[in-house]
């Protein structure tokens, strides 16, 4: 199992504003390794993330999105105390889930 | 000899079942999405806006990419998209000189806004573009950026 996610939800006007940081290998399939071998590709295909039972956000992915990816983006609807969450699957089916409560600010 | 040998099948047998049966087991954890293996193949821009279910795109300046003009570090390239067209559905980054055209493709439900930002990887200098589904139709624009230090060699 992969580290947890930092995510981060703040308002931002009427919008909540999500960052989050994952922690993945994001292995490309191309690389070799010290013994000259291909490295196997790892890298996540699927991000989701919730609000309330809805999908704000739904993104897949191929092997360029960089190591520890990081996601940024908006969206109308939430309230300070509720919480976000976000999934992940990767090309192995290793999975990971983490939830974020929405922050106040101005 | 002979016993023992279906006794090894019988096995072999079981270790399938259970294998199939946890294959089919995964899909159903509510984390299963579609992954478009075809579009993620593609080799040119073209063909992933064709993968993607267009015929092909309109140069549009309502859609805005915000990234450096030089990346000294290609393995962390920031890119953000954000549109200005009404009705936005789907967001993609395409990398045209990587090995794969395709990088990401968001999906922008109604109420989130047409904006998303990540970092990707590129291998060389290249032009990157955003390609933007809108109320059905393909538009993008294009950036070049410049990329000092390969990504791709990890």
């Amino acid at each position: 199992m992969a580290d947890p996610m930092r995510i981060r939800a703040n308002m931002t006007g009427d919008k909540v504003e999500v960052k989050v940081l994952m922690a993945h290998e994001m292995e490309t399939g191309l690389r070799k390794d010290a013994k000259g071998n291909l490295v196997p590709p790892h890298f996540i295909r699927n991000v989701t993330v919730t609000h309330g039972g809805k999908t704000v956000l739904s993104a897949q992915w191929g092997t360029s999105i960089s190591k520890n990816p990081f996601m940024h983006f908006r969206f109308k609807g939430g309230k300070p105390g509720e919480k976000v969450t976000i999934s992940w699957i990767d090309n192995k089916g290793d999975k990971r889930t983490d939830e974020a409560t929405i922050a106040g600010g101005s | 000899m002979d016993s023992k040998r279906r006794e090894v099948l019988k096995t072999g047998g079981g270790v399938l079942a259970l294998a199939a049966v946890a294959g089919i087991l995964k899909p159903g954890e509510g984390l299963a999405q579609e992954w478009n293996k075809a579009a993620f193949d593609t080799k040119s821009v073209a063909d992933t806006v064709k993968a993607l279910g267009g015929s092909g795109s309109t140069p549009s300046g309502a859609i805005e990419i915000t990234a450096p003009d030089i990346a000294e570090n290609g393995a962390v390239v920031p890119i953000a998209v954000e549109s200005k067209l009404p009705r936005t559905q789907a967001i993609a980054i395409l990398i045209e000189k990587n090995p794969n055209t395709l990088s990401a493709e968001f999906e922008i439900p109604a109420g989130t806004d047409p904006f998303v930002s990540t970092r990707v990887k590129m291998a060389e200098t290249s032009n990157v573009y955003a390609l933007v589904t809108a109320d059905g139709k393909y538009f993008h624009a294009v950036k070049e950026i410049k990329v000092t230090i390969g990504g791709c060699g990890g």
